[in-house]
């Protein structure tokens, strides 16, 4: 972190009063909703993704509320909300067969998707940053945080990260230093596992006194069908089969758009086996003949990978901090049994908007307004209902999970007098791969099921190959003794883009990083089980380029 | 000495574009539009002249829609000093933008039209030649090198196994090959210049250039599938497969 040292002389910086890390829908929001608040407050918003959406991936049925809230004339102004939900199935799957869960709006009442849009989210995105721009939010898109800037223990801001720089670490002809954009608020709205949120947690030790966050893995595609087999609007979410019985997980499959499916598979990182690939899982329940009668004749077009926090109320950090506040995702504002964050992410960024916009005019440091301000609205009282349905499946099992999760929504309506806790973080539930057994992959037949090269391939990704290599591993005879000896390289099965491969397995095996390939879903920073991966910003604009309908 | 380069708004060089399902075309909808690659380093060639103190103005072009702006902006981050957008119909032809251009050339005087030699979407590598044709002017394409002195124009030609070095009296039309240089990155603070610096926006209509495209696209299609690899287990196998499948022998 850098510390008050900038005194480097080519270095350029930008003053705003609030700094934006990250333009998904937590960070657009809050942008909208301070700009709405004041014109006087002065607001710009860095991306990584080389566009606003290039980094965005999500199902995504989308409860429209807190948009509605934000901007009430959406309709009117073309919000791509364009596919409501018209059907909704939740299966059971066994190998073959399937049961679907009767009076679905009973069992699982959070799941109701009646008003609820499928969208596409980077679509949405985009929509929101011209709105932002309209009020003279500064959008840069293609820029990277890369450090956080603290002086007398106070965030005053953020530094993009340096371009042209080789992978030898020297500056190649093009170098531009990064540029220093000070602000008196910084909100932190990178999304799941953020990689400053990560170094600001730590720095104010905001986690103490919450649970370890869990985490989750989900893996997309968007498929083009034809026209005959497109029914508008219907949502099937699935689980079961292939998980076992201690393995969260299950499949999605929206019908939206122009004769477009979302298809994609979770997986919960708190899984215990380590020869488990969430590619591949994703890859065979296509077969299954609920999502292959979709997806039979019709085309893939896009594929991208990213985590979810899946913690809820007990894994929320503290949310401010001197200089600012985590938003969003990066604080661990998704619902897990809904399946939705975008809602809660924005309204958390609105949230903290005005605790910001407050504390600007009071002058005061920290926007610890917003803490408050949280924990009177209705994100927090969705929140609350839920808080016990997640860490259930972790304690009991995917069945007695179930079976609980309806006690405490049937019964207690989301009021049990208790509160069940996470023990373990993700890194630590790995079991040695000789106690357990490999799932039987079959083979990709390269129409309805695919091989990771060829996904990676749609994912439009692109790093410059001449800089360092931002995945870092910190001790390789580490992983030599830990993640080979023991788990049998796990990253080679977790990563969904093949960026780990492990060379000369029989003599002397070494981990080799295909930097090139990763789609910025930081599964390796979450589930390397030391910790020993470090996840790292690339040059600005580097990464995968997912177009509109992911 | 005053640059004019032209600049094509067109599908981001890291996307794999797809047919539309009815073959009529390329879908764009949706996709990541960026400056087209060769154009940047026209645009970067321009700016380094003028940093050099060779060129006083570096003016930059675009024809197409109206989010042509970014691309220009864009250009205009990297150095360019202000921008002029032909409003047209999505995807003109490479002779009505060269029309057009002829006309912005007779507007605003350069000495010098740096292009890129083709642009990644249609690669028809024609604009810079049909310019030079129409206003008479020399030309030089597939760059790779420039120096100007004296009112001419000493430059690099990529070619077939090797270089050209030909020395052109200026005004003239130059297209720019990729190692010609290496484009810079626009940094915040001049992305930040770049929102302030003037679009002039004018229609193609009002140029009196007729935009209509002369070339009709009967169908597109994707390259077909790769073909599995397949291992043979002997000579003959492999003799027979050539003869009976693929049918070479
Ligand atoms: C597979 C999957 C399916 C989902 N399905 C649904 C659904 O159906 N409905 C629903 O409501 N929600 C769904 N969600 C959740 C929803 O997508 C997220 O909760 C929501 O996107 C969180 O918004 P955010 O703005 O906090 O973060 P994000 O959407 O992750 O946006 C963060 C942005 O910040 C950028 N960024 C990160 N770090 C930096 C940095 N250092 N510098 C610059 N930029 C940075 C990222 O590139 C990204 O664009 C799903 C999520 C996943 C992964
Ligand atoms: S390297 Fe890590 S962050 Fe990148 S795609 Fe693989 S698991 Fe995800």
């Amino acid at each position: 972190m850098t510390e008050e040292n900038i005194n480097d002389s080519e270095r350029e910086s930008l003053i705003y009063d609030v700094v934006i890390v990250g333009g998904g829908p937590a960070g657009l929001a809050a942008a909208i909703r301070l700009r709405q608040l004041s014109s006087e407050i002065s607001v710009c918003v860095i991306e990584k993704g080389s566009e606003i959406g290039a980094h965005i991936v999500s199902g995504a049925v989308i409860e429209p509320r807190a948009l509605a809230e934000l901007l009430p004339d959406w309709q009117k102004q073309g919000a791509p909300l364009e596919t409501p939900v018209t059907t909704e199935e939740m299966f059971y799957l066994t190998p073959t067969g399937q049961m679907r869960i009767p009076m679905l709006d009973k069992v699982m009442p959070y799941l109701a998707n009646h008003g609820n849009y499928v969208v596409s989210l980077g679509a949405l995105c985009r929509w929101l940053a011209t709105q932002a721009e309209a009020l003279c939010v500064d959008i840069f898109p293609g820029f990277a945080g890369a450090d956080v800037i603290i002086e007398k223990n106070r965030v005053v801001g953020i530094r993009t990260g340096d371009m042209g720089i080789g992978r030898d670490g020297k500056h190649k002809p093009d170098f531009q230093p990064g540029v220093d954009l000070r602000a008196h608020y910084t909100l932190f709205a990178e999304g799941c596992r953020g990689s400053l949120t990560k170094k600001i947690i730590a720095h104010y030790g905001l986690n103490q006194g919450a649970d370890p966050q869990t985490y989750g893995l989900g893996i997309k595609e968007v498929w083009e069908i034809p026209a005959e087999n497109h029914r508008p609007g219907l949502v099937q979410h699935s689980f079961g089969w292939p998980m076992d019985d201690r393995t969260y997980g299950g499949a999605w499959l929206y019908h939206f758009g122009k004769n477009l499916v979302s298809y994609g598979f979770v997986v919960g990182l708190d899984y215990t086996n380590p020869w488990l690939s969430p590619f591949e899982e994703m890859q065979r329940v296509k077969l299954h003949p609920v999502f292959r009668r979709s997806l039979e004749r019709g085309r893939r077009i896009a594929y991208g990978a990213r985590a979810l926090s899946e913690g809820g109320l007990q894994c929320i950090p503290r949310l401010t901090f001197p200089g600012g506040a985590l938003i969003g995702d990066s604080a661990g504002f998704l619902n897990v049994p809904k399946i939705k964050g975008t809602h809660t992410a924005m309204k958390s960024g609105m949230l903290a908007a005005e605790a910001v916009a407050d504390a600007y005019a009071t002058q005061r440091v920290e926007p610890a307004t917003f803490t408050d301000r949280v924990r009177h609205s209705w994100l927090w009282q969705e929140l609350h209902a839920v808080r016990n349905i997640r860490p259930a499946f972790a304690r009991f099992g995917m069945r007695a999970g179930a079976l609980y999760a309806a006690l405490d929504t049937m019964v207690f309506k989301g009021r049990a007098p208790w509160t069940l806790h996470f023990r373990h973080a993700d890194h630590e539930t790995l079991r040695a791969a000789s106690l357990c057994q490999k799932p039987f992959y079959p083979k990709p037949d390269g129409t309805l099921t695919f091989d990771r090269l060829s996904s990676v391939f749609l994912s439009a990704t692109h790093h410059e190959e001449d800089q360092p290599v931002h995945l870092c591993l910190k001790s390789s005879s580490l992983w030599k003794t830990v993640n080979w000896d023991v788990f049998k390289a796990p990253e080679t099965r977790y990563c969904p883009a093949g960026v780990y491969e492990v060379l000369d397995e029989e003599k002397a095996p070494t981990l080799h990083i295909n930097a090139q390939n990763c789609v910025h879903c930081k599964t390796c920073d979450i589930k390397d089980p030391t910790q020993n991966i470090t996840w790292t910003v690339p040059e600005g604009g580097n990464g995968p380029n997912y177009p509109v309908g992911m | 000495m005053k640059i004019l380069v032209p600049v094509k708004r067109v599908v981001d060089f890291n996307i794999k574009p797809r047919v539309k399902s009815d073959g009529s075309g390329v879908e764009t909808a949706g996709l990541k539009m960026s400056m087209n690659p060769f154009d940047e380093i026209a645009v970067e060639e321009a700016v380094r002249l003028r940093e050099k103190g060779i060129a006083s103005e570096v003016v930059v072009v675009s024809i197409g829609v109206q989010q042509a702006q970014e691309t220009l902006r864009t250009a205009m981050a990297m150095g360019a000093d202000r921008a002029l957008l032909v409003l047209s119909e999505e995807s003109p032809e490479p002779l009505a933008v060269a029309k057009v251009l002829m006309k912005l050339v007779e507007k605003e005087q350069p000495h010098l039209v740096i292009l890129g030699k083709q642009a990644i979407d249609d690669d028809m590598n024609a604009t810079g030649q049909m310019l030079a044709g129409l206003l008479g002017w020399a030309q030089a394409t597939f760059v790779s090198k420039i120096e100007i002195a004296e009112n001419r124009a000493r430059v690099h030609r990529e070619i077939d196994g090797g270089l050209e070095e030909l020395s052109l009296k200026l005004p003239a039309v130059i297209t720019a090959d990729l190692r010609l240089n290496e484009p810079r990155y626009a940094t915040l603070p001049n992305i930040m210049k770049a929102k302030k610096k003037p679009i002039e926006t004018l229609n193609a209509a009002d140029l009196g250039v007729d935009m209509m495209p002369r070339l009709q696209i009967l169908s597109v299609a994707e390259p077909a599938n790769k073909k599995a690899c397949v291992l043979v287990e002997s000579v003959s196998e492999l003799v027979e497969k050539l003869r009976n499948e693929a049918k070479v022998l």
